[in-house]
């Protein structure tokens, strides 16, 4: 289970177009580097993120590893409908991680 | 003698520098053209926004800004991100729509050294934009075993 959050706006107006931020925890390994043995450590690289709201995909993101260790990843989703945001992602090396959260959309 | 000897040691430490120093930028047209299928892409309205000048190449914040209205008639629906230096140049794509509402993104990328940082946009109906800015790197990703 990778860990991660994501931040939302607490309550947004119906239409409103708003940040979603996404923080995950992973170490982007690049596959270039070497432990203290001289080892080559291998490549392991976050490379899906994608969010679904109101029942369809809004965003996705495939990431390589150019992205910073611990990817933080920002985009705007329009308010639509209360509901969640699920976000998940997934290595690759076939872990997977998720976060929901709440919007609440005021009219 | 001596200055010979000198010489062939300053030769041997120019030749080591560049074998430590930065990969050569490569060139992006291939992957461009990847991603427009060999169309021209325009250069405008790719706003890119980077500090000019970065101290650590292993986390750089950058957001990108494509001027778009993001209707279903004319929106963004994807961003790349590419790094000529980087022994992966392609950095991230991130896919968008017109629920988006506005065609903005931010991450935090690596850079192995100095470079330029392009960024390409694909538009709805087969359009593409194009725009770069230069990122002043001092101390270059962790990429590179030598450089380790």
């Amino acid at each position: 289970m990778l860990l991660g959050r994501v931040q939302v706006p607490q309550s947004v107006r119906r239409g409103e177009v708003f940040e979603v931020r996404v923080l995950v925890q992973h170490p982007m390994e690049t596959g270039f580097r070497r432990d203290m043995n001289g080892r080559a450590i291998p490549l392991n690289v976050l490379d899906h993120l994608s969010c679904r709201y109101g029942g369809r995909e809004e965003f996705s993101a495939t990431l390589g590893s150019g992205v910073a260790a611990n990817p933080y990843v920002a985009f705007y989703v329009t308010a639509d409908a209360s509901g969640p945001i699920v976000v998940e992602w997934s290595d690759d090396k076939g872990e997977k991680g998720n976060f929901t959260t709440t919007v609440s959309v005021v009219s | 003698m001596q200055v010979g000897a000198a010489a062939a040691a300053g030769a041997v430490l120019g030749a080591r520098a560049q074998g430590l120093g930065l990969a050569a930028a490569q060139d992006l047209t291939p992957f461009i053209r990847e991603i427009t299928g060999g169309r021209e892409p325009e250069k405008r309205d790719v706003e890119i926004d980077m500090p000019q000048l970065a101290e650590n190449g292993n986390s750089i914040p950058a957001r990108i800004r494509v001027t778009s209205p993001m209707t279903p008639e004319d929106h963004v629906i994807a961003i790349h991100i590419l790094a000529e230096r980087n022994p992966r140049p392609q950095v991230a794509t991130f896919h968008l729509g017109p629920q988006s509402g506005r065609a903005e993104i931010s991450t935090r990328i690596r850079l192995a050294g100095t470079q330029n940082v392009t960024v390409v946009a694909v538009l709805s109906g087969d359009r593409f934009r194009i725009g770069a800015t230069p990122v002043l790197v001092t101390s270059a990703a962790c990429l590179d075993e030598t450089a380790g």
